[in-house]
């Protein structure tokens, strides 16, 4: 059997289905995924292509070592959980490597603050283990000598993350969910025929495969803002509306990625996601082993917390299988820029440098730019949204969208079945930013 | 060991190692030529099936014909002029860890 | 390095006839010029000869070549043009991307000679990058011994190395007959040209606005030549597949009849070098041979301010129409800078560009892509040579996962992700995806395989050490 055959894989859309997910990067899938699983009906729409936006401009990172003890650590642990059991025989499909992640600190009291960290993480149930600096060369042999010493997550692990949202949808597709990419959401069914705008400019200039990708590079930033409830809040989401037709469903699922907030705007409900820019170099293939494990330098954290507007830079260093070296991270909030800047670059040079100084000598192929979805407190938004009944949301993962994909997809059909969703969603309720005060760093 | 244009005056050749075996090379010639001619025509293996590989494109664009020249791995034979002297060697074998292709990683665009 | 260093006037990539050209032609018109150039010598691709003192032959314009070349060397002794051969440019940026001076950041084309500059500034470009030869996949092709028809050329006339004694040289278009006669002058036995289209239609493209003395008689010299040599010239016919283990032993043609081979030389038209013309952002377009180009106007200006493209850049059309270009490029900026130029010889050039450029057309129609080409592809035939992606695995991506479009196939097959970053198999990636997908290849399907971050492999030590022009004292 093969769910997309030759020729346009475009079906027809159903008139009706029980779930539609808008956005079919790794959110997307898994929730499609899931929600199939148990029995659900489920649409997924894309304006682009599958993995086309953040999904497939990352590393790949299912990590627990980056996270604050605090709601996103719980959700990261719980995620952890479901990509190794429930999806665990699927693992292969998408290269599902328990790689472990070593921090190093290159400072005794850099080595202070990580060990603070490592047993208020303990204390959270995490895995770690702290390792000496003398210890470190039998770890990573290739690691600068210069490092005081790190600790080691064996739970952090690895995915790619495009084969994962592909196969989740080719896995949801056999069991008869329906999978409809170059499909752009321009309105929301809404009871009494209206239907929901663009809420920003651009929202109609996806080019798909141009290059830069889809959705579209150039896209500003989409409107999230805190200002008056748009005209339709409140009015119930019945469906969707495609330039392919429309279809009429109890639940719409926002996985839209950095894309959400002209999703919800559509909607008339304010959702603050906004890109935050980040460039991965690769290299060239070198030799199976040359960095064993996801390396990071201990203030990766704090820059993965903070909101800064600025270039910050914190190096980040794994293999991967086929050979090459992947080197981030930048965190930028520039807009939806892909033009490598010769200053991210410059910094994720030096970083990885700094961490492994062989690597001097070795080429850059490429580099990459990604989004990623970012709220101003750093959490996701999963769950429904009380201004908008029937619309739900599951986006707004910054930079941990993969790692947090699978537990975010199960605990959405959890509770789009009605179940007690096996983590308590509070912290990410969509409309926590209109109470004011979500605008704290996460973390305790 | 054929060469065109074999009329012309020669220079004294560059005298090359490739893995220990020595090779000669005219001025002017890459180290890719100089192995040709000497009958060479393979100098490194693919990671996934371990295929041999040497000049393809003849003109710097595939990166096929990559070889470790003085201690500097990953140059293209194509390009380098011969030197005499220049120690050629083999690129190392990069396997997968496991099964060919092992994984793939993650690198997007 | 040193830092203090002027911003030129124009920067000029490529020193191939229309980098040349444009760069002469420009110092001469009173530009400041750097001229960078991966090569050792100029002329690129088209008049690649083995040193200093040789000249391509004068069949193929190596009077006009040494002229230009002359004109060089003048022009760079008079301290009027910076010439950087053995410099490769892997990343144009500006500080203030809507305008200012264009940094190109630059190194060498291998690591055991140092470079003399790793970035120059200029006010404008004229992007001259040459092509190289288009490639189809198909079984065996991945087997040493089996070339591309422009390196085997390139072993003759820059390096003297004949790459094999039994050749079969095969393809589409006029290119595979100098490879073949080289080949046969040079000592090798050449079993076959195989063309996979009719012969000769290209006389009959040529309507009586494009007379083409020149290429005529250059036609007829290569019949002599190939019946001098007893070269069988073999039309309608493909080399289907290449046979052998470790090394190429031979081809089967038409999917029967097998020749005992050494060397195979493959080549289908030219695929131009487009990653500079997207990295500033210039907009292209495809060309009638298929091929990714750049746009375009009456005075060679891309889309971007400040961005000019000559040459093959601009679609495929050999040495004569580049020349011109690059000439007129040069004007284009003289006559910018306030400097004058003669209306009488800007007709001129644009009366050689379109003499040229419809030559090109007829050469192109002549000698297409032949329709159904992914027919011959089998489950295991590679298509991305690098990354070793097969045939079957990207059907699967796309059957099985749904990828649609050359970007998505990357992603998801890995397809020119490798160590060339699709300079060989983006054509081909972009044709079997849209024909996976019933559909012809577009521009689009072609960009996301064209576009490249870095243009250039470059060392992280290179990279930590950039120089962002805004925080120079």
């Amino acid at each position: 059997m093969t769910p997309y055959g030759k020729g346009p894989i475009h079906q027809d859309l159903p008139r009706t289905a029980d779930l539609v997910v808008i956005g079919a990067g790794v959110v997307g899938a898994a929730a499609a995924w899931f929600a199939t699983l148990a029995g659900l009906r489920v649409v997924v729409v894309d304006r682009g292509a599958i993995a086309g936006g953040t999904s497939g401009a990352g590393e790949g990172n299912v990590l627990v070592s980056d996270k604050e003890p605090g709601p996103e650590l719980e959700l990261a642990r719980y995620s952890r959980q479901v990509w190794g059991e429930d999806l665990g025989g699927y693992g292969g499909l998408w290269e599902f490597e328990r790689k472990g992640g070593l921090v190093v600190a290159s400072t005794p009291a850099a080595l202070g603050a990580l060990r603070t960290l490592a047993a208020r993480q303990r204390a959270r149930g995490v895995v770690v283990r702290e390792v000496s600096g003398d210890e470190l060369p039998a770890l990573e042999p290739r690691l600068t000598r210069e490092a005081a010493g790190g600790a080691l997550y064996p739970q952090d692990a690895q995915v790619q993350p495009m084969l994962a949202a592909a196969h989740l949808l080719r896995l949801a597709r056999q069991r008869g969910a329906v999978v409809r990419t170059r499909a752009e959401v321009v309105g929301f069914l809404r009871p009494g025929g209206r239907t929901g705008s663009p809420a920003t400019p651009g929202g109609d200039t996806a080019t798909p495969g141009g290059g830069m990708g889809a959705p579209a590079g150039d896209m500003g930033a989409p409107a999230g803002g805190m200002g008056a409830p748009g005209r339709d809040a409140g009015v119930p989401v019945t469906g969707v509306t495609t330039p392919h037709g429309t279809v009429s469903a109890p639940a719409v699922l926002n996985a839209a990625g950095t894309w959400a907030g002209a999703v919800a705007g559509l909607a008339g409900v304010g959702l603050p996601v906004l890109p935050r820019r980040g460039f991965v170099l690769v290299t060239e293939p070198l030799p199976p082993a040359t960095v064993r494990h996801k390396v990071y330098a201990a203030d990766y954290v704090d820059a993965v917390a903070s909101s800064d507007a600025e270039l910050q830079a914190s190096p980040v260093v794994e293999g991967t299988g086929g050979g090459t070296v992947l080197i981030g991270s930048t965190r930028e909030r520039v807009g939806f820029d892909r033009r490598p800047s010769p200053a991210a670059v410059r910094a994720l040079a030096r970083g990885a440098i700094g961490l492994f100084p062989m690597l001097a000598s070795v080429r850059a192929m490429r580099v990459y730019a990604g989004f990623r979805p970012y709220c101003p407190d750093h959490l996701p938004v999963i769950g429904p949204d009380p201004r908008a009944p029937g619309l739900w949301h599951a986006c707004g993962h910054e930079g941990a969208g993969i790692g947090l994909a699978a537990g975010t997809g199960k605990l959405i059909a959890q509770a789009l079945t009605g179940e007690a969703p096996e983590l308590d969603l509070t912290p990410f309720a969509p409309e926590r930013f209109e109470r004011g005060g979500a605008d704290e760093p996460r973390g305790t | 060991m054929s060469h065109a244009g074999r009329e012309r005056t020669e220079a004294a050749p560059y005298r090359l190692t490739f893995d220990g075996t020595t090779v000669t090379a005219r001025p002017g010639q890459s180290v890719g030529a100089a192995l040709v001619a000497a009958g060479i025509v393979s100098w490194r293996t693919t990671r996934r099936a371990g295929g041999p590989r040497g000049l393809f494109c003849g003109i710097g664009v595939c990166f096929d014909c990559l070889i470790t020249v003085d201690d500097h791995p990953g140059q293209r034979a194509c390009l380098v002029p011969a030197r005499d002297g220049m120690r050629l060697s083999r690129e190392e074998t990069r396997p997968s860890a496991e099964d060919g292709r092992g994984g793939e990683g993650s690198d997007g665009d | 390095m040193a830092t203090d260093r002027p911003t030129y006037d124009v920067a000029v990539v490529g020193a191939g006839p229309a980098g040349l050209s444009a760069a002469v032609g420009a110092a001469e018109a009173g530009l400041d010029v750097v001229l960078v150039d991966a090569g050792r010598l100029p002329g690129g691709q088209y008049w690649r000869h083995d040193d200093e003192h040789s000249t391509p032959p004068r069949s193929h314009g190596g009077r006009l070549f040494a002229r230009l070349r002359a004109r060089l060397h003048h022009q760079r002794d008079l301290g009027r043009l910076r010439y950087l051969p053995g410099h490769q440019v892997w990343l144009i940026d500006r500080p203030r991307p809507d305008g200012g001076p264009f940094t190109l950041r630059l190194n060498g084309p291998y690591e055991t000679a140092p470079v003399e500059r790793d970035r120059v500034r200029a006010r404008a470009l004229v992007l001259c990058c040459g092509a190289y030869d288009r490639q189809l996949p198909l079984p065996g092709w991945e087997l040493p011994g089996v070339m591309a028809a422009g390196g085997v050329q390139a072993l003759l006339k820059g390096h003297r190395a004949v790459a094999g004694r039994r050749a079969v040289v095969a393809g589409t278009g006029p290119f595979l007959l100098p490879v073949a006669t080289g080949l046969a002058r040079a000592g090798a036995r050449v079993l076959a040209v195989c063309e996979a289209n009719p012969a000769h239609g290209w006389l009959r493209h040529l309507d009586g606005a494009v007379r083409a003395p020149a290429k005529s008689a250059e036609a007829v010299r290569y019949a002599a030549l190939m019946a001098r040599h007893r070269i069988p010239y073999r039309t309608r016919a493909a080399v289907t597949e290449i046979l052998g283990e470790d090394r190429v032993r031979g081809v089967r043609i038409d999917g029967g009849e097998v020749l005992e081979a050494d060397l195979v030389a493959l080549g289908w038209g030219f695929t131009p070098a487009l990653e500079l013309p997207l990295m500033v952002g210039a907009a292209t377009r495809r060309d009638l041979d298929g091929s990714l180009v750049a746009v375009v106007d009456a005075r060679q200006r891309t889309t971007v301010p400040g961005v000019l493209a000559a040459g093959e850049t601009t679609g495929v059309g050999g040495a004569a129409p580049a020349v011109a270009e690059g000439r007129l490029a040069a004007l284009s900026l003289a006559a910018a800078h306030g400097l004058p130029v003669d209306p009488r010889t800007v007709r001129r050039l644009r009366a050689a560009i379109r003499h040229g450029r419809a030559f090109a057309a007829a050469l192109h129609r002549t000698y297409p892509v032949p329709d159904g080409w992914t027919d011959r592809l089998t489950e295991r035939t590679l298509v991305c040579r690098c990354e070793e992606v097969t045939y079957g695995e990207l059907c699967r991506a796309r059957t099985d996962l749904g990828a649609e479009d050359p970007r998505t196939m990357k992603l998801l097959a890995r397809p020119g992700m490798g160590w060339c970053q699709g300079r060989i198999c983006g054509f081909a990636v972009a044709a079997v995806t849209a024909s996976l997908t019933g559909r012809p290849a577009t521009a689009e399907d072609l960009r996301p395989l064209s576009a490249r971050p870095f243009a250039a492999p470059v060392t992280l030590g290179e990279l930590a050490e950039m120089v962002d022009e805004d925080e120079e004292p």
